[in-house]
């Protein structure tokens, strides 16, 4: 395969005109919405987070030119097109239960019980279509209300919290803080219990590995060749 | 839910370019003989000889030695030594040090998994709830430790031991660690494990609660603990909602910009700037927490980065005035695979733990050219000699790169295990039409992970600085002079843990004398006397704005 010539490309740069709050620009099109704005000039205070996807600050609506139709996205991951209206969400106000998961008992009734709102689920699926995860929002919604906690933890495992879902929920639910809960509740009380962990942690109160630590500190202050040795001569066992 | 999923896979484009479809061909034709044989680790001196020739620690003119303070002689990028010889963005004389706007015990600077974990332990240890202040530029929660994908190192494992795990340390470090501090963070490595379960962190587990664990580059046993690709949000959202119920105060959207001393000489707190309202406050604090995180933003030798908008070395800009040490900050960690293409999502993270279940990097030829699970400096120098022998492609935007094939974690392990471990990464492509259960996705390293920085003793206090701790991505000595993946995670816990405790500690029998901001202007002194050009930090935010606006931008006010 080699001597084979694999053409590398570079494209003249193509631009796209959108609309920052109203205001038209024009945007080179490899950017995504967040690189947008700054191109076009802004500087981010509210509305940005990690930029890569895991933190739900960016999460933003936008719509196109002559359609009636809202669209959802992750500013930071979604690509800039042609006609798009494009702004930031600042914040999302939301209610949060305060809890002590120590004291919670993980039965069907808790989630219902702290938020009760969930009842008013209208089965909408309003939620569904706002998130930029591509959650089954409703779906765990209506697993909360039957209180399976399990479903609702898995269901929801992918959230990043941006809140898209309590903003369109007509019933007001908060969705992703019902999510949260249940995934501690499962994660606490369901899941099974990491068993070797726990028999680790004993062995490491009765300082059972103090001994070859402290050999390998001395080792790595006073001889440093020696302690390489038994790095390279140490067994890999990854397979 | 399963038939929209099968009607996207049947009508997806895939979202490459003619050029590398014609290059992922070849990737296909190796992929049956790549199955059974991969490039051997190298030894150590091999290692030393593609880190001195293509590693970017190792580029002449990169560095340079600091020339004033505390500092002055130890070797830093470019872009970090810039901002300690800078001047500081208030005159002290402006400052009214006489009214404390916050007055508390415990000051924890940055709301990421160190300062979030640090406050909880503070809190366990007795100090009263309305004695802890959590300060932040951005929100609660936002920090690179959200965004860790792959795992968290811990020997929990039959065949494992925390002797293991400081062997792979020290080594994946060069040996360069400090030792004793490598000591707690493996030995405590499974006790952290065991709070997270008791707080509800759901862990990737069988049926019979036996963690599943992958390896990582330069570990001898499996030993990463994860939750599929999300183990840094999945951890960081379950302590901010703990915070959030114990009603831990926090303020967001307010950066610290200046450590405060005492007449006694001990740090005292901070003084904050509220980057909405862009007015300062004071807090005095008897013990002030450093949990700033790293410095991606500063696009070291330009490269692109996996890092948080806020990660901007602000911790060592303000740590170095008041006379802390900084070491190892000459070596940086490039995580060997960001992506590379679609320009959209530039320099972002692909995970450790997708090498870790069987992806390899192979070149435009559909050649292996390294062992796949190197330590992160060796395999990034590979991927970046492979590229400079034009073995690499090119995107349209002149992004150099080579494939990961991550159609072999399915093939190894199953249909659906990229699905089910790696929706993360699985959506980022698919929002680009990419469906990397079926393509290679094509890599190049990216800037990543601050391997030294504030000197801490095994208390996290900062050394030769009373009333000051640190921990996380913004103390050096843990990973010595290169980080092993899975124990950013371990260390933000460990050590934020540890400040927690001991700042607890410490705070029962400290006081606070008379509020100063003398040391700033003594280090002003120092940089004119040197002839340091006029330049501000810390910087708060990176700054992206185009050339249009910048070229004509005004400070009016």
């Amino acid at each position: 395969m080699r001597g084979v010539n694999l053409e590398e490309k570079t494209e003249t740069e193509k631009m796209v005109r959108v609309y920052i709050m109203g205001r038209e620009f024009e945007v080179p099109a490899t950017l995504n919405i967040v690189k947008a704005f700054e191109y076009a000039g802004y500087r981010f205070i509210r509305g940005i987070g990690c930029r890569g996807g895991y933190c739900g600050a960016c999460a933003t609506v936008y719509r196109f030119k002559d359609d009636y139709r809202l669209n959802f996205a992750l500013a930071c991951q979604k690509a800039v097109e042609d006609g798009m209206y494009l702004t930031i969400l600042p914040f999302v106000p939301a209610e949060k239960a305060k809890y002590d998961l120590n004291k919670l008992k993980p039965r069907g009734t808790v989630l219902l019980e702290l938020y009760p709102e969930i009842a008013r689920c209208v089965a909408c699926n309003t939620c569904t279509k706002a998130c930029p995860q591509e959650l089954e929002v409703m779906d765990y919604v209506q697993a909360a209300i039957r209180g399976d906690i399990e479903e609702v933890a898995n269901l929801s495992f992918d959230c990043i919290q941006c809140g898209l879902c309590a903003m369109r929920c007509p019933a007001e639910i908060v969705p992703y803080n019902v999510g949260q809960l249940a995934r501690r509740l499962y994660g606490k009380y369901i899941a099974p219990q990491a068993k070797l962990t726990y028999e680790r942690v004993e062995e490491i109160h009765a300082c059972v590995f103090d001994e070859e630590l402290d050999n390998y500190i001395e080792l790595a202050k006073e001889d440093i060749e020696q302690l390489k040795k038994i790095y390279v001569e140490r067994e890999i066992k990854v397979g | 839910m399963w038939s929209e999923k099968l009607r996207w896979v049947n009508y997806m484009e895939r979202g490459y370019p003619n050029y590398m479809l014609e290059s992922i061909e070849f990737v296909k034709q190796t992929r049956e003989k790549r199955l059974k044989e991969i490039p051997p680790l190298m030894s150590l001196e091999e290692r030393e000889q593609i880190l001195r020739k293509y590693h970017p620690d190792y580029r002449e003119d990169s560095k340079r030695a600091i020339k004033v303070g505390i500092n002055a002689g130890e070797l830093m990028p470019n872009e970090v030594a810039d901002l300690i010889e800078s001047y500081p963005l208030i005159q002290p004389e402006q400052i009214d040090l006489s009214t404390i706007d916050y007055d508390v015990d415990i000051l924890i600077i940055g709301a990421g998994g160190a300062g979030l974990t640090a406050a909880l332990w503070a809190l366990y240890s007795g100090v009263d709830v309305d004695r802890i202040l959590i300060v932040t530029k951005l929100r609660l929660g936002d920090s690179n430790s959200k965004m860790s994908q792959g795992g968290i190192q811990a020997a929990d494992c039959e065949d494992d031991s925390p002797s293991l795990h400081y062997l792979d340390v020290l080594g994946g470090g060069h040996f360069t660690n400090d030792p004793e501090l490598v000591k707690w963070l493996v030995r405590e490595a499974p006790m952290i494990i065991k709070w997270h379960e008791e707080l509800g962190v759901m862990y990737d587990k069988d049926e019979e609660g036996c963690m599943v664990v992958a390896p990582g580059g330069g570990t001898c046993r499996k030993r990463m603990h994860s939750a599929k690709d999300y183990t840094g949000m999945e951890i960081v959202r379950v302590l901010m909602d703990e915070v959030r119920n114990l009603e831990i105060p926090v303020l967001e959207f307010n950066s610290a910009i200046e450590l405060l001393m005492d007449d006694a000489g001990k740090v005292a707190g901070a003084v904050l700037w509220d980057m909405e309202k862009e007015d300062y406050s004071i807090a005095r604090a008897k013990a002030t927490l450093m949990a700033t995180g790293g410095f991606g933003r500063l696009h070291v030798q330009g490269f692109a980065t996996t890092n948080h908008y806020g990660a901007t070395a602000d911790g060592l800009v303000m740590a170095n005035r008041v006379g802390t040490r900084i070491i190892d900050m000459d070596s940086v960690q490039y995580h060997p695979t960001g992506s590379s293409y679609p320009e959209q999502i530039l320099g972002l993270l692909c995970t450790e733990k997708l090498r870790g279940r069987g992806a390899q990097p192979v070149n435009k030829y559909g050649e292996e050219f390294v062992y796949p699970l190197e330590p992160r400096d060796v395999e990034a120098a590979a991927l970046i000699r492979e590229c400079a022998r034009g073995n690499g492609l090119v995107t349209p935007t002149g992004m150099p790169g080579v494939w990961l094939d991550t159609p072999l974690i399915d093939i190894f392990h199953g249909e659906g295990t990229i699905e089910k471990e790696f929706s993360a990464m699985f959506l980022k492509y698919k929002r680009f039409d990419i469906d990397m259960t079926q393509d290679p996705i094509l890599v190049y390293p990216t800037l990543h992970f601050q391997n030294g920085g504030i000197v801490i003793n095994e208390r996290a206090g900062v050394v030769g600085v009373l009333g000051l701790f640190a921990a996380g991505e913004t103390t050096g000595g843990v990973h010595g002079k290169n980080r092993l993946m899975g124990n950013s995670i371990l260390d933000y816990c460990v050590y934020g843990r540890r400040m927690g405790i001991y700042s607890a500690d410490y705070v029962q029998n400290a006081n606070v004398g008379k509020l100063s901001l003398d040391h700033v202007t003594k280090y002003v002194k120092l940089l004119e006397d040197t002839g340091i050009p006029n330049r501000k930090a810390p910087i708060l935010l990176p700054e992206y704005r185009g050339e249009r606006t910048l070229s004509h931008a005004l400070d009016l006010l």
